[in-house]
């Protein structure tokens, strides 16, 4: 039997938007910050970007090395699971795909890891296939510090906290280790759609 | 980072609402008896669920104000501009309504007695609310306490007369006031948004080591921790929650 809030009657999603916003999830225009901490001050001449293997091989890239490498526009809908969606966000990033294609691996899972010592954990194939970005430039414009900016991990079809401000690396993992948020009781995996906020939904 | 141990399934809870307490013209808190409630700490929160008669449902997170005891949970709502659930909250819900809500949501944003002091709070607005709980849970633990509290008027300030009293209560605590937009006639506290020279004059500094907790809008919240940690506290030692200016 479900609960009715006597007198509630809610402002639904205009049609259009209804089927791009998952469960619980309400549509903003806002681009809210939610971060743990201090926001971390990174100049792109010291940042790098290092992936570390499980046989613990290490490639880093600095930033304009970074910049090298092909970039792709994506325009994608983002999901908090403080309860915002905002559809149709603009970012330039490089794909996982590309920063992975040279390493050797046979990880299931991947831990990304921030300055300021957050992280967060994903099984690698979230990561690989189009489905995720090291993010430098929204909206046109370069990445804002407090929206994670030079660069953050964007990984689109999860909830956001999953795409890391302010990320430094990723490390590929044979086991799956929790990260920040994940050891606070959110969903280990995180998927919107099946409304997976807190352990065990 | 201190780790805690994740929890078992956060479950639907019905809540019943029993008193509704306006805070300013804008802000109202309501106490909830929540029958199953397993307890919460300080700075945590949780999350409401609405239900239409036809299924359509809405969820909003919102932080506790009390601190732990029993079943009791209250929450301090703030009315936003064409916000689906606070506009339930301030215009619809009744004392004898019931509501559902889970929690407690959070792990990392949290203060309690047993973690010693000093304690300093920073909060903006209605930012003040989990830095609340944490204040209202000092009790008679002499842990060293600082609050420092921004809101725009005094009309604005939430939790007024609390505030004015808990320092005679609780003589380990201090409170500084700063009203942003206007003050009344003869008042003694700040008057402009907060910054380097009165963090420098209100607050723990740095050699006392404190635990600090910055909560409200995100500009206030960007330029607090930045000055916090520009006076040399250590970037893990500033927690910090950030209410945006949407939330409803």
């Amino acid at each position: 039997m479900t609960f009715v809030s006597r007198g509630f009657k809610g402002r639904r999603q205009v049609e259009a938007a209804a089927d791009r916003v998952p469960p619980g999830q309400y549509v903003t225009d806002d681009f809210p910050v939610l971060s743990a901490g201090p926001t971390p001050l990174i100049l792109t001449e010291n940042w790098r970007f290092t992936l570390i293997t499980e046989a613990n091989e290490e490639l880093t890239w600095n930033w304009d090395e970074f910049q090298q490498l092909p970039h792709e526009q994506v325009t994608v809908d983002i999901h908090c699971v403080t309860k915002w969606s905002k559809l149709d966000t603009r970012w330039e990033g490089v794909s996982l795909d590309t920063l992975l294609a040279g390493v050797k691996t046979s990880a299931r899972f991947a831990l990304a890891y921030s300055h300021g010592g957050y992280t967060t954990n994903l099984p690698l194939a979230d990561l690989t296939g189009g489905k995720a970005w090291v993010a430098f430039n929204y909206e046109g414009a370069p990445l804002r510090p407090e929206h994670g900016g030079p660069a953050r991990l964007l990984v689109p079809h999860l909830y956001f906290w999953k795409s890391a401000k302010w990320v430094q690396g990723l490390r590929l993992m044979d086991q799956e280790s929790p990260g920040f948020w994940e050891s606070y009781g959110y969903h280990i995996y995180g998927d919107p759609w099946k409304e997976q906020r807190y352990a065990g939904d | 980072m201190e780790r805690t141990a994740v929890r078992g399934r956060l479950s639907w809870l019905l809540a019943d609402v029993v008193e509704l307490i306006p805070e300013t013209p804008r802000v109202k808190s309501i106490r909830l008896r929540v029958p199953g409630w397993t307890g919460h700490l300080p700075g945590q929160h949780v999350d409401l669920r609405l239900t239409a008669e036809d299924g359509y449902q809405a969820q909003r997170s919102y932080s506790i104000a009390n601190p732990p005891e029993g079943e009791n949970v209250t929450i301090t709502v703030e009315l936003v501009d064409n916000g689906e659930v606070s506009s339930y909250v301030h215009e619809e819900l009744r004392v004898g309504d019931r509501i559902e809500l889970r929690g407690p949501i959070g792990g990392y944003f949290v203060w309690e007695p047993a973690r010693g002091g000093p304690l300093q709070l920073v909060g903006g607005g209605s930012g003040l609310v989990p830095l609340m709980a944490m204040a209202r849970s000092l009790g008679g633990a002499a842990v060293p306490a600082r609050m420092l509290v921004s809101a725009r008027t005094q009309e604005d300030l939430i939790y007024r007369q609390e505030l004015s009293r808990l320092p005679t209560e609780i003589p380990d605590l201090r409170v500084d006031y700063t009203l942003t937009r206007s003050q009344p006639d003869g008042w003694k506290g700040y008057a402009r948004r907060v910054d380097r020279a009165m963090l420098g004059e209100t607050t723990f500094d740095s050699g006392q080591n404190p635990q600090i907790f910055v909560c409200g809008p995100t500009g206030f919240v960007e330029s607090v921790a930045t000055i916090l940690r520009e006076l040399g506290h250590p970037p893990e030692r500033i927690r910090t929650e950030r209410f945006g200016p949407t939330g409803g």
